[in-house]
């Protein structure tokens, strides 16, 4: 079974590398804030072009027609 | 600060949006086509190609690499840009990640009928697939550690580390299990032998679970859920605690596959002692997930996107459930061989793959196309006739499963066996085949309306191909303002 070894070499190392990212991200601060992430990814920072909102609302207003003809 | 203005690609997102649904039907049929042959085993009889030892490659391989693997590149493409609030690291990278990974299905569509195979269990492409594969996969990696390279967010968001374990340990197991010694241009031997190639294609094979239908999708379950109940998730401190947890002990569980076969007994117990650990990272994902819609279950009744969310979310809870369980010796000496495995894997597949594909393609395609969704009926409908489907899919392959396991181990009083004919249990399980055939039949034609749904909601919206978003630049912590704060040990 002399493949096992190159498994566990394969695997821990993986994990060791793993580990090394965990170590470092800790220390860059990263788990610090385990709130806000969660809440800042909820922001959509698109812009929406001047003009737009219009034809959105006209789409929504076939769609709704479209749903009752059904 | 000065605030910077940016375009996000949504052109590279469409193109694998449209290359998931298309193989998804592909797949799909192929696995149906096969569900068929289990009725009618002479329907494709005098055509080598379309026999079932051919086809089933085939199946396992369009849905898994080409159907979910688009769907994580357009998962991942959407969000990664938006989680770091950077355009992908370069256009050049995303188009060869794009059409090579296309052309590595086409060939695996063209060798796998042909009867090109290496025979290891989902890595049966050969060779200079394998390479093409390998190399694609490194671009991949390339363009999405270049975007974490030029991000505009500090903080890394829970789902772009899902993200980067993927693309770690997907690499490492490819390159690992296939290296093999060509012979010719299309074929191969693997450079292990005897139990040590079950060994290292059942690390590979586990881990393709794992880091292909798994962790990338805890990935985008972390992102699309919260963004479709417009939720935080329920708590960000368990997603880190359990991504963590989840990657170190995922590795070391492959030997279950091996039970009771040549595999040392102290590597099958290894593997037996990790798999039933797996069960509290799981079920840490997903409690998470579902706790995330607390508040919003109203929102579930009329919102399809949420409702695929939701069985998706719950059918990973049960697949991940029943593993540990069939990976305990006892439980594995019921299921192994029978069709309980088939069940399983695909409630892990149909239902979470699946549906949390089918919401997020609901969820995209109004938002890129700048429209609403052309049909909430045929959504909801959608949803419906794929719930039954699985339903109908799974259920009878657990009643299978246990039939062929109790007829199989029935012993008369001399020690011969009762049921000394294998087609004895076939023939007692034909009604289940045919309700998986129903139940296949079914999802299939929830897809297809789905594929309808998306083409007319895009042939009444306008597609925005870059779009313009702005955000801070990121700006580094110096040295002094950190000055005086240690490591701190919980
Ligand atoms: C309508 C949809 C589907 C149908 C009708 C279907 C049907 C089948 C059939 C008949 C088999 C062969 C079972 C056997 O040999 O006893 C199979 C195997 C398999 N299918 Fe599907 N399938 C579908 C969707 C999927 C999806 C979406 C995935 C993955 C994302 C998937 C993954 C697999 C895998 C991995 C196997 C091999 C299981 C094993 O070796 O234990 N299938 N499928
Ligand atoms: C904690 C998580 C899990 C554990 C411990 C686990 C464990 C197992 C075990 C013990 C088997 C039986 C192997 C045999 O009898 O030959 C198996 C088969 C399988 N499982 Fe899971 N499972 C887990 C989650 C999942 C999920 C979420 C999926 C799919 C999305 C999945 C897909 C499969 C497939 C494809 C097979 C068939 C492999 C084959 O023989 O071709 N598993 N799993």
């Amino acid at each position: 079974m002399s493949v096992i070894y190159v498994l566990l070499t394969i695997s821990i190392s993986v994990a060791v590398v793993f580990f090394m990212a965990f170590i470092r991200s800790v220390r860059a601060g990263q788990y610090d804030d385990a709130y806000t992430p969660s809440v800042r990814m909820l922001f959509e920072d698109e812009l929406v072009p001047p003009g737009k909102e219009n034809t959105k609302v006209k789409t929504e207003g076939e769609n709704q027609n479209k749903d009752t003809n059904q | 600060m000065e605030i910077e203005q940016f375009r996000y690609d949504n052109k590279i997102v469409q193109k694998f949006l449209y290359a998931t649904m298309l193989w998804g039907v592909v797949g799909m049929l192929v696995g149906l086509l096969l569900a068929f042959m289990f009725l009618f085993p002479n329907i494709t009889d005098g055509i080598s190609w379309l026999s079932f030892g051919r086809l089933r490659p085939l199946h396992t391989n369009a849905v898994i690499f080409a159907f979910v693997g688009n769907a994580i590149f357009a998962g991942v493409y959407y969000s990664l840009q938006r989680l770091l609030k950077t355009r992908m690291f370069s256009d050049a990278l995303s188009s060869i990640n794009f059409w090579g990974w296309q052309l590595i299905i086409v060939a695996a569509a063209l060798t796998l009928p042909l009867g090109y195979t290496t025979s290891k269990e989902y890595a049966e492409l050969e060779w200079p697939i394998d390479l093409a594969i390998a190399v694609v996969w490194v671009v991949f990696g390339w363009n999405m550690i270049g975007t974490i390279l030029k991000r505009r967010q500090r903080h890394l968001y829970v789902a772009v580390w899902f993200y980067l374990a993927t693309f770690v340990t997907v690499a490492v197991l490819h390159i690992f299990n296939s290296l093999e010694l060509p012979v010719g241009a299309l074929k191969s031997y693997s450079v292990y032998a005897g139990v040590q190639d079950a060994l290292v294609q059942w690390w590979y094979g586990h881990n393709a679970v794992a880091f292909f239908l798994t962790t990338p999708f805890l990935g985008l379950m972390y992102y699309f859920v919260p963004k479709a109940a417009n939720r935080p998730v329920y708590s960000y401190r368990l997603s880190i605690v359990h991504f963590w947890s989840l990657i170190f002990i995922y590795i070391w569980a492959g030997p279950h596959h091996l039970l009771y076969s040549a595999l040392p007994d102290w590597a099958q117990n290894l593997g037996v002692v990790f798999s039933v650990m797996l069960i509290a990272p799981s079920w840490g994902g997903m409690i998470n997930g579902l706790l995330t819609l607390r508040g919003v279950w109203d929102k579930v009744r009329s919102d399809a996107t949420l409702k695929f969310m939701v069985v998706a979310i719950t059918g990973y809870g049960m697949a991940t459930f029943e593993g540990p369980m069939l990976s305990l010796k006892n439980v594995h000496a019921i299921a192994h061989f029978s069709d309980w495995i088939i069940a399983h894997e695909h409630v892990g597949a149909l239902a979470r793959n699946g549906f949390l594909t089918f919401g997020m393609i609901y969820l995209l395609v109004p938002k890129m196309f700048k429209t609403t969704l052309y049909s909430k009926g045929l959504a909801n409908f959608h949803f419906w006739i794929g719930t039954l489907g699985i339903v109908l899919y799974a259920l009878p392959m657990y009643v299978a499963g246990f039939t062929q396991a109790l007829m199989w181990k029935e012993f008369n009083p001399d020690g011969s066996l009762v049921y000394g004919n294998f087609l004895e249990t076939v023939s007692q399980i034909i009604p289940m085949y045919w309700m998986r055939a129903i139940g296949g039949s079914l999802y299939i034609l929830g897809m297809l309306i789905m594929v309808y749904n998306v083409v007319v909601t895009i042939r009444k919206g306008s597609s925005v191909e870059d779009e313009l978003a702005e955000a801070a630049p990121h700006t580094r912590v110096t040295k002094r303002r950190l000055d005086g704060e240690n490591f701190h040990n919980w």
